[in-house]
C-alpha cells in the first residue's frame, strides 16, 4: 500500500477497499519499524488515528477530496497547533506551536491525516540533514548517504513509504535537492503561491513551501490544497488557482526546452550528464524542441544567495530570546546573560555562522559591499532567467551536481556544503517555480551504490500547471517515479 | 584570513550570541571562507542596477482596520518559560 | 545663564500613536489599559511563523498628516527593520521605516511672542511602538507587558529649526493641536499617545556648524520639555564653560529631580542594521488615494482661524483660542447658528464663562454639561433683552447645575424676567429719589457720580430684573425735574 499514489489510494478509500484508520494503522506501523531513518521527529499516533476516523465518516457522507484520508507528514517547520514544532531546533525543542500554519490548516482541511512531523535542517539551513539537533535522516537507498536538506526527512518519509506524501519547504533548493537525492518528486512552487503563515522564517523573501511525492500527478494533488492566497502573508499573491491535474496529459509537441550551458558544464558529475541526457532525449521523443541558451549571471548565485538569506535569517531568528517561549538558559545572571546564552546554547553551529556572517552583511560600513551589492546581483539574475523564459519555454537542468554524498563528507567545510547548492539557488533568487523529478538511478563509480538521479524543470511565473504536465508526461513513459529503495519496497 | 577574531566577537555581541572562547578561532575561519566566496560578487559591474528586496514586483495589501484577535493570554502563556501577574518576567531591566 | 553668548538649537521628534481600532501589523486591540498581554496577539508576540500585515488606517492617517503639513507624500515608501535586543521588543527588531518614509518635507508655522515662526518638518514614517518594562518587583526580576506592542506610530522629525525651549514647546503644542484636529491621534499624554525626544545642542552665536547634540528622551509633557530642555542648555553651556565637551549621547529627563542623566545601556554602540523588511511590500499611494484624503480634509485650524477673523470678525485672540481645537470651534459656530446672536456675543461666552467653568471641572468641551443648543437658547434670552448679562450668568450657573433644564425654564421658575413694564420701573424710581433727597441734592450741584447710586439702589430694589438702559433714560428723565 506504501507506494501507491494518492489518487489509488482515494480510490481505495471510496470502494471501501481499506478505511483511512487502516491505511493509517498502516503506515504507523511502518514509521515504527523503520525509526533508524530518523525520518520524523514527532509522530503524532492519537491525532492521527483522530483525524483518520473523521476522515472515514467524511468520505462515507460523501463530500470527500482527494486527500480526505490519505496519510501525510508535515515538515517541522510548519507550526501545528498543539503539536511540538522544532524546527529542528534545541532553541523550539519545548515549544508546542500555539497556532496551525496556514498550509497545515488547508492539508487539515481537505481531511488529509497528518501521521507526524519530519526531521530538518536546523531553520532549515542546511543541504544535508546533517544540522538537524534530532541527528540526521538517512537516506533508504543508501544509509551512509545523506537524504539532502533542509527537507530532508520529508523526502526520507515519501522515499521509503513512511508516509504517502510530505510538505517541504524550498529557500535554495531544500525541497528539491533531497527529492533529487532520495528519487521523488518535488516541486517549488512560485514565490507567493503558497502562503508562508506559521512556516518558520529561514530567508523570507526566497521562502516558499511546496509539496514532495511519489509522482507529478500526486505533486499536482497535494498543491491544489496548499496554494492560495491568504490574507496573512502580505507576499502571499493573489492569483488565480487553476486546477493543477486537468493539463497533466497536454500533449509536449512544440515544447520549447533551454538547457543552459552554465548549469551543464564543469562541476557536473559524469554519471549524471549522462543520465540526463538520456531523459533530455525521451522529451524529444514526445516532441519538445531543445535550445541551448546562456545565463552568465548564474555563477554568482550561491555568493548572492548566502547573502541575502544569511542577512534576512540574522534578523528573522532575533525572536529566539528565551522571553516568550523556547529554550532559555539556566539562571541567568542579567539581560545580557539570558538573551547571549540562550541563543548561544539554543542555536547549532551552522545557524550560528549564519547569523554572525548576516549580521556582518547588514553591519555599517558592509551594508552596500555585501548585501546591498547582493540585491543589485539578484535583479540581474532575475533578469538573465526573464529573458531565458522569453525565449524558450522551460528551462532544464541538474537538481545536484553528484550524487547525495556520504555522511560527514562535507561537514567540515561550510563552503563545500554550499557549493552543493549550485543549480537550485538562483530559481529562488528570481522567485520562480521548478520542480524535480527522478531521471534515473546511476553509480557515480565502479563498485558503488546506484543512486536516484533528479532532474530539474524549471517554468516561468504561476507556470506550475505547465511544470507538472512536463513532469506527468516524463512520468507516463518512463518508470523512475516508480522505483522504491531495496527494503522498502 | 578575510576576518578577525575581534570582528566575530563584535557580530557575536550585536547578535547576543554567545560564542566559546575556545570554538572563536574555528569561527573566524569558517567565516572567513564564507566572506571570501561572498566577495566573487565583485566580479560583476552593477553600476546602476536597482537593488531587487522581493522576487515578485507587487505592492503592499492594505487590512481594513477592524479588531479581529480575541485574549488568548492564557494559551500563549503555557510555553512561556516565566510569567506572573500575566507579565513575561526578565532579568531586571536597567534603563 | 550665558544666553548672550550662546545659540540653542533644538530638533524634536515626536511620536504620535495613530488613532486606529487595531494594529499597525495586526488584528489586535490598541485600547488604553487592559490587562497585561490581554491584547497581545500571536503577530506582536513575535511567535515563530508570523507575519505582519499593513493597517489600511495608518497609512490613511499619515497620509491625513502629511497633507496638514503640506509634505510630499511618497508614491512608494519602504519598511525596514531596525535590530536591537530589548525585553519589550518581540521580535528583536522594530517595523519602522528608513530610506523612504510615506511623508516627506513640510513644515508648521508656530507663534511666539506674537511673530510667527516656520519650522521646517523633515520626515514623518510609520512604526510600531513596544511593549513595556514594569520595573515593580517580581523578586528582582521585571516584568514585560507588550499590550502596546504593534501600536502604530506616527514619528514626526523636525529640523533643528527651534531657538529656544519656548519655541520647541509652541511647537509641540501646534503639533499637539494639529493631530487632535486631524483626528489621528487622541493625544493623551498621560497615557503615552503624543512623547517627544528632544535633541539639544548650543553653538556660539554667529557659528555656522552645529554644536555635539544630546538626545533627551522620555519627556511627556509641555511642562517638562521645557525645563528638560532649559536644564539641558544650561548643562551643556557650564560644561564648555568649564572647559569641557558635550558627549553625543541619549540622556534621560528625570522630572522629580529635574535634571537629565546619562543613559548608560544605551551608550554602546548601536549598529542597527536597517534593511528592507522581507515579509512587507513596497506601500503604493497612488493619486486617487491621496484625492480621496484630499476631499475628506477638514479645515485646518490656521485656515479657520482665518475666516474666524474675517466672517465673524472676531479678534485675534478669540479666534486662536476658538480654533485651538476642532471641538470648541464646532462649538462654537453651532451656537452662532442655533442662536442667530451677534458672533461676538457667543465668543465671549463661549470663552469667557463657559471656558473658565471648564477649566474649573477639569472637563473637555465634548463633556460640558452645557451643551451649544443650550447656550444658544441663553445667549438669544440676552439678545432681545429677557434677561441683562448678569442675570445671565446666574441662569448659565443653574444651567451648569442642572443639565437637562432650558434657560427659559430657570428664568420662568426663578421669575429673572427682566421688568419692561415702565409704570412698575417709574414707582420705584420716586420712592428712591424720595428716600435719598440729600444725594438728589448732591446731583444736582454737579456730582455726576451719585447718578450711579441711583442706578445701583433702582436695580437693587428691582432684583436686577429691570432693564439697565430703561432705568438710566427714566432716572435721568426724572432727576432732571
Amino acid at each position: 500500500m506504501h507506494n501507491k499514489t494518492i489518487k489509488e489510494l482515494a480510490d481505495g478509500l471510496r470502494s471501501s477497499e481499506f478505511s483511512s484508520v487502516e491505511l493509517t494503522q498502516y503506515f504507523l506501523t511502518r514509521i515504527q519499524q523503520h525509526q533508524h531513518l530518523n525520518a520524523y521527529i514527532t509522530v503524532t499516533e492519537d491525532l492521527a488515528l483522530q483525524a483518520a476516523q473523521v476522515a472515514d465518516e467524511r468520505i462515507a457522507s460523501g463530500n470527500a477530496t482527494l486527500l480526505t484520508g490519505i496519510p501525510i507528514a508535515q515538515k517541522d517547520i510548519f507550526c501545528t497547533l498543539g503539536v511540538k514544532t522544532s524546527c529542528g531546533s534545541k532553541m523550539l525543542d519545548n515549544f508546542i506551536a500555539p497556532y496551525n500554519a496556514t498550509v497545515v490548516e488547508k492539508l487539515n482541511h481537505a481531511g488529509a491525516v497528518m501521521l507526524g512531523k519530519l526531521n530538518m535542517d536546523e531553520f532549515a539551513m542546511g543541504s544535508s540533514n546533517e544540522n538537524s539537533y534530532y541527528g540526521v535522516a538517512k537516506n533508504p537507498w543508501n544509509t551512509t548517504a545523506v537524504p539532502g536538506g533542509s527537507s530532508g526527512g520529508s523526502a526520507v518519509a515519501v522515499a521509503a513509504g513512511l508516509a504517502v506524501c510530505a510538505t517541504g519547504t524550498d529557500t535554495g533548493g531544500s525541497i528539491r535537492q533531497p527529492a533529487a537525492f532520495c528519487g521523488i518528486t518535488g516541486l517549488k512552487p512560485t514565490y507567493g503561491r503558497v502562503s508562508r503563515y506559521g512556516m518558520i522564517a529561514y530567508a523570507s523573501s526566497l521562502d516558499q513551501g511546496g509539496p514532495m511525492t511519489r509522482s507529478a500527478e500526486d505533486a499536482a494533488i497535494m498543491l491544489q490544497a496548499m496554494a492560495g492566497f491568504d490574507e496573512k502573508d502580505s507576499t502571499s499573491v493573489d492569483h488565480p488557482v487553476p486546477d493543477y491535474s486537468q493539463g497533466l496529459n497536454s500533449s509536449l509537441v512544440g515544447l520549447k526546452i533551454g538547457l543552459p550551458t552554465e548549469f551543464f558544464g564543469e562541476g557536473l558529475s559524469r554519471n549524471i550528464a549522462t543520465a540526463l541526457d538520456i531523459a533530455i532525449k525521451e522529451y524529444q521523443c514526445l516532441g519538445a524542441e531543445i535550445i541551448n541558451i546562456s545565463m552568465p549571471t548564474l555563477t554568482l548565485a550561491i555568493p548572492t544567495y548566502y547573502v541575502i538569506a544569511s542577512a534576512e535569517c540574522s534578523s528573522n531568528l532575533s525572536r529566539f530570546d528565551g522571553v516568550r517561549f523556547g529554550y532559555r538558559c539556566e539562571n541567568p545572571v542579567d539581560l545580557a546573560d539570558l538573551y547571549t546564552r540562550s541563543r548561544g546554547e539554543g542555536f547549532g553551529r551552522e545557524v550560528k555562522r549564519r547569523i554572525l556572517m548576516g549580521t556582518y552583511a547588514l553591519s555599517a560600513g558592509y551594508y552596500d559591499a555585501y548585501y546591498l551589492k547582493a540585491q543589485k546581483i539578484r535583479r540581474l539574475i532575475s533578469d538573465d532567467f526573464k529573458n531565458a523564459l522569453s525565449q524558450v519555454d522551460v528551462i532544464m537542468s541538474p537538481v545536484t551536481p553528484t550524487n547525495a554524498f556520504g555522511l560527514g563528507e562535507k561537514t567540515a567545510d561550510p563552503v563545500q556544503m554550499y557549493l552543493e547548492d549550485l543549480y537550485t539557488i538562483a530559481i529562488n533568487l528570481a522567485g520562480l517555480p521548478a520542480i524535480s523529478i527522478p531521471a534515473g538511478l546511476s553509480a557515480d563509480g565502479e563498485g558503488s551504490t546506484p543512486m536516484p538521479v533528479g532532474l530539474q524543470i524549471i517554468g516561468n511565473y504561476f507556470a506550475e500547471a505547465k511544470l507538472l504536465n512536463i513532469a506527468h508526461c516524463y512520468q507516463q513513459v518512463t518508470d523512475w517515479h516508480r522505483h522504491m529503495p531495496n527494503g522498502f519496497e | 584570513m578575510l576576518l578577525t577574531t575581534e570582528d566575530v566577537k563584535k557580530m557575536a555581541y550585536l547578535a547576543r550570541l554567545g560564542i566559546e572562547t575556545n570554538d572563536l578561532d574555528s569561527y573566524t575561519k569558517d567565516l572567513s571562507g564564507m566572506l571570501d566566496l561572498m566577495t566573487r560578487m565583485n566580479e560583476l559591474d552593477t553600476e546602476g542596477v536597482q537593488p531587487m528586496a522581493h522576487p515578485l514586483d507587487q505592492t503592499q495589501r492594505l487590512r481594513v482596520d477592524v479588531v479581529t484577535e480575541v485574549n488568548q493570554r492564557e494559551h500563549f502563556q503555557v510555553i512561556a518559560p516565566q510569567v506572573e501577574e500575566g507579565l513575561y518576567l526578565v532579568p531586571k531591566v536597567i534603563e | 545663564m550665558h544666553t548672550n553668548q550662546w545659540e540653542v538649537v533644538i530638533g524634536l521628534e515626536i511620536h504620535t500613536q495613530l488613532a486606529t481600532k487595531s494594529k499597525i501589523f495586526s488584528g489586535a486591540s490598541t485600547e488604553y489599559g487592559a490587562e497585561p498581554n490581554t491584547q497581545a496577539c500571536a503577530v506582536d508576540l513575535g511567535f515563530p511563523g508570523v507575519l505582519p500585515v499593513l493597517n489600511k488606517e495608518a497609512v490613511h492617517k499619515a497620509v491625513i498628516f502629511g497633507m496638514a503639513i503640506e509634505a510630499q507624500i511618497a508614491p512608494y515608501s519602504v519598511f525596514a527593520r531596525k535590530n536591537y535586543f530589548y525585553p519589550d521588543l518581540p521580535k528583536g527588531y522594530q517595523i519602522s521605516q528608513m530610506d523612504l518614509p510615506i511623508v516627506g518635507v513640510g513644515h508648521l508655522d508656530i507663534e511666539v511672542d506674537g511673530e510667527t515662526k516656520r519650522i521646517g518638518i523633515t520626515r514623518a514614517h510609520l512604526e510600531e511602538d513596544a511593549g513595556k518594562s514594569l520595573h515593580e518587583n517580581f523578586h528582582g526580576l521585571s516584568g514585560i507587558d507588550l499590550n502596546r506592542a504593534g501600536t502604530p506610530l506616527l514619528e514626526i522629525v523636525s529640523e533643528p529649526d527651534m531657538r529656544s525651549a519656548k519655541e520647541a514647546v509652541a511647537y509641540m503644542r501646534k503639533l499637539h493641536e494639529l493631530v487632535r484636529y486631524l483626528e489621528i491621534c487622541d493625544g493623551n499624554m498621560q497615557e503615552g499617545s503624543f512623547r517627544c525626544d528632544a535633541n539639544v545642542s548650543v553653538r556660539p552665536k554667529g557659528q555656522q556648524a552645529f554644536g555635539i547634540r544630546a538626545e533627551i528622551k522620555n519627556i511627556n509633557s509641555f511642562k517638562f520639555v521645557e525645563k528638560a530642555i532649559n536644564h539641558e542648555i544650561e548643562r551643556q553651556i557650564e560644561l564648555i564653560e568649564s572647559g569641557g565637551s558635550v558627549v553625543q549621547e541619549t540622556r534621560l529627563y528625570d522630572s522629580v529631580k529635574d535634571e537629565t542623566r546619562s543613559m548608560r545601556s544605551k551608550e554602546e554602540a548601536n549598529d542597527y542594521r536597517y534593511f528592507p523588511d522581507p515579509d512587507l511590500l513596497p506601500v503604493e499611494i497612488d493619486e486617487a488615494f491621496k484625492a480621496q484624503v484630499k476631499a475628506a480634509l477638514p479645515e485646518l485650524p490656521e485656515a479657520k482661524k482665518q475666516r474666524f477673523k474675517t466672517y465673524y470678525q472676531l479678534d485675534n485672540e478669540s479666534a486662536s483660542m476658538l480654533t485651538s481645537s476642532r471641538a470648541l470651534a464646532d462649538y462654537f459656530e453651532a451656537v452662532v447658528k442655533t442662536s442667530a446672536c451677534e458672533a461676538k456675543l457667543c465668543a465671549n461666552w463661549i470663552t469667557g464663562d463657559l471656558s473658565a467653568a471648564l477649566n474649573k471641572a477639569d472637563l473637555d468641551i465634548s463633556e460640558s454639561p452645557v451643551k451649544a443648543t443650550q447656550l444658544a437658547d441663553l445667549l438669544v434670552r440676552i439678545s432681545d433683552n429677557t434677561i441683562s448679562g448678569k442675570i445671565a450668568k446666574k441662569v448659565f450657573d443653574t444651567l451648569w447645575q442642572q443639565p437637562n433644564s432650558s434657560a427659559d425654564d430657570i428664568i420662568d421658575a426663578e421669575g429673572l424676567k427682566q421688568i419692561t413694564d415702565t409704570g412698575a420701573i417709574e414707582a420705584i424710581i420716586d420712592k428712591i429719589i424720595a428716600a435719598n433727597l440729600g444725594q438728589v441734592e448732591q446731583y444736582l450741584s454737579g456730582k455726576d457720580k451719585v447718578f450711579g447710586f441711583f442706578v445701583g439702589q433702582v436695580m437693587k430694589e428691582m432684583q436686577g430684573k429691570a432693564n439697565p438702559a430703561e432705568v438710566n433714560k427714566m432716572l435721568l428723565a426724572k432727576l432732571k425735574n
